[in-house]
């Protein structure tokens, strides 16, 4: 047994983060916050240059071909920078749905594309409320004419294409639902940005009035392969909200360093030491569920489904509760625009409901671990 | 990233098997399987008994204390070969609790610290079970602060003369050997006045109460010394030394990760999968669903974070203190779940008998119990002390007593 990244793994990551914290720093992060350009177009490019886009994506298009071990360690890197790029929407959804229902020519018209800086993608799932789930898939799709709404579509306003959810049927099964591929910059396509609790991360509005489409993957497979598009993704996030974490925890730790109180520094306080402590215990838990998660996802194993699903839960709680309570150790510091804690708050709680909610992931698990005992 | 094991590490594993296979006393597997939460109940035997029993059988078979060296009773074994062992022994695991604080700690700290002659004297008889060891830190007034104890050794000829009184001893009652610190300098600062002895538990001058535990039950004891004589060759490591060496007894504790740790999921996953509440199996209820997903990902992120300090040990790192996160985790978990079950079973959730509503009342014994899960071996606070001091590099706590001679310091006692 051998449960850790190998050392050229571990290099990656280290190239990662110098990488990022020489492009990607608070000051870059706040000109996407402050809605001075809808993401950084170029660390999108660098990130292009390193690599990193394409390291999950075959080299026969044009990626790297490296791995998703690969791309969990720099997803943590991504995740710990608060990057303000389309990275989990371009990487972990649009191309993990090509890579897994594309067609060749789907493959090799969006993928060398996706690698190369490109082509931004994202996944079309969700309308209003809810979590995913077929019955709440309205939007239909006829003869491969797309028609209804989508909201909200992380990154929807700056995609070139995106992966859609579509109602084929009406039998009240799985099989109602296929995927369906859309150029963004095509016709009957109307996009309009949303404004959101994490701005580095845009979210839109997708209005698609008769809008052609080709079918991704076979009619009536829609949610067969989303559900393994989003368990995958859950892993990815996963490392993201680990990344995203420790960072929140270390930027608590030097505050409670550095600020002095009561002629101490208050990281002396018992009370500020075990909320540090807590974050520490959160964000050690989250890790280790979220390499179980890592190996189940690069070996492609049988319980990957439930392991995504425990990387999730634990790692968005991890960073929801290290961002909380880092803002708490900066007292009133931590609440101001200036200071960023906020971003990673924000990050954090935007993340929590991406693939769905905490709640949702919670039942996925307890369904899957019904399934593997019973089995 | 993997857990396959390499040829090696498979060969180990069926070495194992077979000689479990052909070796374990299968008569007591059904009993010890449904002994959950470290609670061992053997209908008609003693459980020191059989537990002793088994290790003698490991010991000859050389399985016993896998880590240690072979002329010290051991295997000489690897890190993951022992974590190997371990799986592969399975309910029979249960059986070493008797054994655990000896091989543990006591062990450990006699191999660092002893002479050859006594590594050698007591060391295979620990390892064969033939000797019980147990340690002897705490106080009653020397608990999460235990540099601050108060029971004396005084040089007399060529022994030490013990009197004093040392408390929450885990297995007294039926240890040979214990390991022992005790001030043996009232005059200076309370970590530099302390010396590490070990001693015949059957020495004149010692005498062992059971306690009675908030649970009903007798685990724990209290040991009292009235001029116990102890030969000056089981001291262990120099005079004024005994905070080091107490250092090295409780770094082994740590270094006993992969151990078992009881969370309470698994109980709690089936005893949910089974409950039927009015409106269908609790475990298909959202807010049952929301608890149960919770404390599964704790206890999945315990197992894989041991899985992280394994692949660390066998790769040669040390084993840090962020270990210490996993009984801070489960003697948590372990309250919240018994309190949540019994919630569940509503008003039948009071009875503590055998009744079928509440399954034998196995919550309630956990309930009743975890409290120490949350204190003994470290309480939370200290815990969390630990790790944010030594992980995180937090400033120490204040120590208003740390330069101060002991006799000084001031006690409500004193």
């Amino acid at each position: 047994m051998n449960f850790d990244f190998s050392d050229d793994q571990k290099q990656l990551r280290d190239q990662a983060r110098k990488f990022l914290a020489e492009k990607c720093s608070p000051k870059a992060v706040r000109i996407v916050l402050d809605g001075k350009a809808p993401y950084d177009k170029e660390l999108w490019k660098g990130l292009a240059e390193m690599g990193f886009l394409g390291v999950a994506i075959p080299e026969e298009f044009g990626g790297a071909g490296a791995g998703h071990l690969e791309l969990c360690v720099i997803a943590e890197e991504m995740g710990r920078a608060i990057a303000p790029v389309p990275f989990s929407s371009t990487v972990y959804l649009a191309a993990e749905a090509l890579l897994i229902a594309g067609s060749e020519a789907q493959k090799k018209k969006w993928l060398p594309a996706i690698a190369s800086g490109d082509a931004i993608g994202t996944l079309a799932l969700f309308e209003g409320k809810g979590n995913p789930a077929p019955k709440n898939v309205k939007l239909t799709a006829a003869n491969g004419v797309l028609n209804g709404a989508k909201k909200p579509v992380a990154d929807g306003a700056i995609a070139d294409f995106a992966v859609v959810a579509a109602r084929t049927g009406s039998s009240g099964r799985d099989g109602d639902i296929s995927l369906f591929l859309v150029d963004l910059k095509a016709g009957g396509v109307e996009v309009k940005g949303l404004t959101n609790l994490d701005p580095t991360r845009g979210q839109a509005e997708i209005t698609f009035k008769d809008c052609k489409a080709e079918p991704l993957g076979a009619a009536g497979e829609g949610w067969s392969i989303l559900t393994q598009v989003l368990d995958r993704a859950a892993v990815l996030c996963a490392f993201e909200q680990v990344g995203g974490a420790d960072r929140a925890l270390e930027m608590g730790r030097d505050y409670a360093l550095d600020r002095i109180a009561f002629g101490r520094q208050i990281g002396s306080f018992q009370a500020i030491k075990h909320m540090l402590a807590d974050m520490y215990v959160s964000a050690t838990l989250a890790r280790s569920n979220s390499y179980y998660g890592a190996w189940a996802l690069s070996t492609n194993a049988a319980e990957l489904p439930e392991a995504a699903a425990a990387a999730r839960i634990s790692a968005t709680q991890a960073f929801q509760h290290c961002a909380k309570n880092n803002i708490q150790v900066h007292g009133g510091m931590g609440f101001t625009w200036e200071f960023d804690c906020h971003m990673y708050y924000r990050r954090a709680n935007a993340m929590a409901l991406g693939l769905g909610s905490l709640t949702y992931w919670e039942d996925q698990l307890i369904d899957r671990m019904r399934k593997k005992n019973a089995a | 990233m993997n857990f396959d094991d390499t040829p090696q590490e498979a060969a180990f594993r069926d070495t194992a098997r077979k000689w479990i296979a052909a070796n374990a006393p299968k008569e007591f597997e059904q009993e010890l399987s449904k002994s959950s939460l470290g609670r061992i109940r053997l209908a008609k035997h003693d459980m020191v008994d059989v537990g002793k029993a088994w290790q003698k059988k490991k010991f000859e078979g050389n399985w016993a204390c896998l880590h240690w060296p072979k002329e010290y009773g051991g295997r000489g074994a690897t890190p993951i070969e022992r974590v190997i062992w371990q799986q592969e022994e399975g309910v029979y695991g249960k059986l070493t609790q008797p054994f655990q604080i000896g091989e543990g700690m006591c062990g450990p700290t006699v191999m660092a610290w002893g002479s050859e002659d006594a590594k050698r004297r007591y060391l295979p008889k620990l390892a064969a079970g033939e000797e019980i060891w147990c340690q002897l830190f705490s106080e009653p007034s020397a608990g999460s602060d235990v540099a601050g104890l108060r029971t004396r050794a005084e040089k007399k000829g060529d022994a030490w003369v013990v009197n004093g009184q040392k408390i929450w001893t885990s297995g007294a009652h039926y240890s040979d050997y214990g390991l022992l610190i005790a001030r043996t300098d009232p005059n200076v600062p309370k970590h530099k006045g302390l010396t590490m002895f070990f001693l015949d538990m059957k020495s004149p001058g010692v005498e062992v109460r059971p306690i009675k535990q908030a649970n009903g039950m007798q685990e724990f004891n209290e040991v009292y010394f009235t001029d116990v004589v102890i030969p000056d060759s089981q001291r262990l490591g120099a005079v004024g030394e005994g905070w080091s060496v107490s250092l090295t007894t409780l770094m082994n504790e740590r270094m006993s990760i992969g151990a078992r740790l009881a969370t309470g999921v698994p109980e709690m996953f089936e005893f949910c999968s089974n409950l039927m509440l009015e409106d269908g199996l609790a475990i298909d209820d959202p807010a049952v669903r929301s608890k149960l997903a919770s404390w599964a990902v704790k206890s999945s992120g315990l197992k894989y974070t041991s899985y992280r300090a394994i692949s660390a040990l066998s790769k040669g790192e040390r084993p840090g203190p962020e270990n210490s996160i996993g009984k801070l985790v489960s003697g948590m978990m372990l309250q919240d779940i018994a309190t949540y079950a019994m919630d569940l079973q509503g008003a039948a959730g009071v009875l503590t008998g055998s009744d079928e509503e509440t399954v034998h009342g196995q919550f309630q014994q956990m309930l009743l119990s975890s409290p120490s899960m949350r204190i003994a071996g470290g309480t939370d606070e200290i815990l969390r002390n630990i790790i944010a001091e030594r992980v995180l590099g937090l400033p120490g706590d204040i120590r208003v007593d740390k330069d101060v001679p002991y006799n000084k310091i001031p006690t409500k006692g004193r």
